[in-house]
C-alpha cells in the first residue's frame, strides 16, 4: 500500500474525453482482453469501432467491469449471467431513482 | 475489526460458522454451497444497496470458505467442539499438526477475514506454500473504492477529505482494516458512476516499478432540491396559478446559486423549464431543469373565497374533459 499523504493531490478524471481503449481497461480492471471480448460478444459492453484495436470504451465502463469482475468472483456467474445481472441492475437502479422523486414529491 | 498481531490480542471470540450460514452441524456439503450460493446472491453489495449488506456478504463468505471444504470443515469441527458464538475462544497449541491444506482462496485474492479465521487458517495456509496463488505482477496492482461527494462539489470541485477502508496483510499474513485519509482535488462536472484516477496510490510495485493507481468510483449524495440525471439537473419548482397563466419573472435557486428564470404565460403543471448550460459543468455541460409544480393559495379567508368563487362563475373551465365526462 502506498504512503498516506497529508498533502493533498490531484485527481484526474478518467479519460476526461470520456473513453478508453482495450489495453487501457484492463490495466485499470486487472482483467484479460479476452474476458473483456467475452462481455463485448453478450453485449454487455458496447464499444464504439470495429476490431479489439479500434474499441473504445466509455471510461464508465471501468466501473462496470470492476463490477463484473466482483460478481464472477463472488458468485460465480458465467458471462451470460453478469450481462443479464448488469442489465437487471441498471434497471433497478433506474427504477429506485424514479421512485425516489415519486417520494419526494409525495413527502 | 482488530488491528493487532496474533498473540497481541487480548480476546478473540469464537465464531460459529453455522449459525453464520444458518445450517445444521449435520448439513451435507452440497446443503452448505447451495445455502451460501443462496445467500451470497442476496448480499453481495453490490446487488444489496442496505446498510449492513456488506459485513454480511463478507460473514457469509468467510463461513462458507471454511465449511465448504471439507478438510478445513473437518479441523474446525474438531478444534471448535464444546464452543458457541462469541464466547472467548484460544486454539490449542499444534491443532492443525494433523491436517493438510491445500488450494488457494476462491479467487485468488485476501480476503477480509476476522481473526478468528486468520488464526486458524491462514498460517496454515502459508505453512504449506501458496500454490496457485504465485501470479507476478510487475507493477503494484490498482485499486478500486467508491465515494459519495455533495453535488456543489461537482459545480465547483475542491479539496476534500476522503477515508478509505483498506485491507492490508501484515508481516504476519494477517488481514487488517486501516484507515487510510486522502486529501483530494475533486475535479468539476463529474458525472455519477465516473472515475477519478489518483496517480501511485495503489499498492507498491515490485522493485523499481511504479506503484499502481487508486481508482475512485464517483457517487453523489441525495440533494434534498437537485436531481441528477447523467449531466442534467432537475427540480421541482412551486409556482402561483397566475404566474403559470399570466407569466412571470421569479427568483430560482440553482447549485451554483440564484438566477431570475422567465415562466412563459400558458405554462402548465409539470412544464419543464430548461435552464441551459446550468446542469453538470462539462466541456458540453448539462441543462438545468425547472419542473413547474402550481400551488394552490388555500381558500382561507373570505376574500381568497370570493376570488375562487369568481374564478367558478366566469371560467368555463373542465378538467375532466379528457376523462369524458
Amino acid at each position: 500500500m502506498a504512503k498516506d499523504s497529508n498533502d493533498h493531490m490531484e485527481a484526474e478524471i478518467v479519460e476526461a474525453g470520456g473513453h478508453c481503449t482495450l489495453e487501457e481497461l484492463c490495466v485499470a480492471c486487472n482483467v484479460e482482453a479476452d474476458w473483456v471480448a467475452d462481455l463485448v460478444a453478450h453485449g454487455a459492453l458496447e464499444p464504439s469501432g470495429c476490431g479489439r484495436a479500434e474499441w473504445r470504451f466509455r471510461s464508465l465502463t471501468i466501473a462496470s467491469v470492476a463490477k463484473a469482475k466482483r460478481l464472477e468472483r463472488d458468485l460465480g456467474l458465467n458471462t451470460p449471467g453478469i450481462a443479464l445481472a448488469l442489465e437487471l441492475l441498471d434497471e433497478i437502479e433506474a427504477l429506485r431513482a424514479r421512485l425516489r422523486i415519486y417520494e419526494d414529491r409525495r413527502g | 475489526m482488530q488491528c493487532v498481531p496474533r498473540g497481541l490480542c487480548e480476546r478473540m471470540d469464537f465464531k460459529d460458522y453455522y449459525k453464520a450460514l444458518g445450517v445444521e452441524r449435520t448439513a451435507s456439503q452440497d446443503e452448505i454451497k447451495r445455502v451460501y450460493r443462496k445467500l451470497a446472491r442476496q448480499f453481495h453489495p453490490d446487488i444489496n444497496k442496505e446498510p449492513g449488506a456488506e459485513e454480511r456478504f463478507k460473514e457469509i463468505g468467510e463461513a462458507y470458505e471454511v465449511l465448504g471444504d471439507p478438510e478445513k470443515r473437518a479441523a474446525y469441527d474438531d478444534v471448535g467442539r464444546g464452543f458457541s458464538q462469541g464466547q472467548e475462544f484460544r486454539p490449542p497449541p499444534d491443532w492443525d499438526a494433523g491436517f493438510e491444506f491445500s488450494g488457494a482462496p476462491p479467487g485468488g485474492e485476501a480476503h477480509d477475514f476476522s481473526e478468528f479465521f486468520e488464526t486458524l487458517f491462514r498460517g496454515a495456509r502459508r505453512a504449506q506454500g501458496q500454490r496457485g496463488t504465485a501470479e507476478f505482477h510487475a507493477r503494484g496492482s490498482d485499486h478500486h473504492a467508491r465515494i459519495y461527494i455533495d453535488l456543489r462539489d461537482a459545480y465547483q470541485g475542491g479539496r476534500r477529505k476522503i477515508t478509505l477502508r483498506v485491507p492490508e496483510i501484515d508481516e504476519g499474513g494477517h488481514v487488517r482494516v486501516r484507515e487510510r485519509s486522502l486529501n483530494v482535488d475533486i475535479p468539476k462536472g463529474l458525472e455519477e458512476g465516473q472515475s477519478i484516477r489518483l496517480k501511485g496510490q495503489g499498492s507498491p510495485g515490485l522493485g523499481r516499478l511504479p506503484a499502481g493507481d487508486l481508482y475512485l468510483e464517483v457517487f453523489y449524495a441525495p440533494d434534498p432540491v437537485f436531481r441528477l440525471s447523467g449531466k442534467d439537473v432537475h427540480f421541482d419548482l412551486p409556482v402561483t396559478p397566475w404566474e403559470a397563466a399570466l407569466g412571470a419573472e421569479i427568483k430560482v435557486p440553482t447549485p451554483s446559486g440564484a438566477i431570475m428564470l422567465k415562466v412563459p404565460a400558458g405554462s402548465y403543471q409539470g412544464r419543464e423549464l430548461r435552464i441551459k448550460g446550468r446542469g453538470l459543468p462539462a466541456k458540453v455541460p448539462g441543462d438545468l431543469y425547472a419542473v413547474l409544480q402550481i400551488a394552490l393559495p388555500p381558500a382561507d379567508t373570505a376574500e381568497a373565497e370570493d376570488i375562487y368563487r369568481e374564478m367558478e362563475r366566469k371560467l368555463a373551465f373542465n378538467p375532466r374533459a379528457k376523462l369524458g365526462v
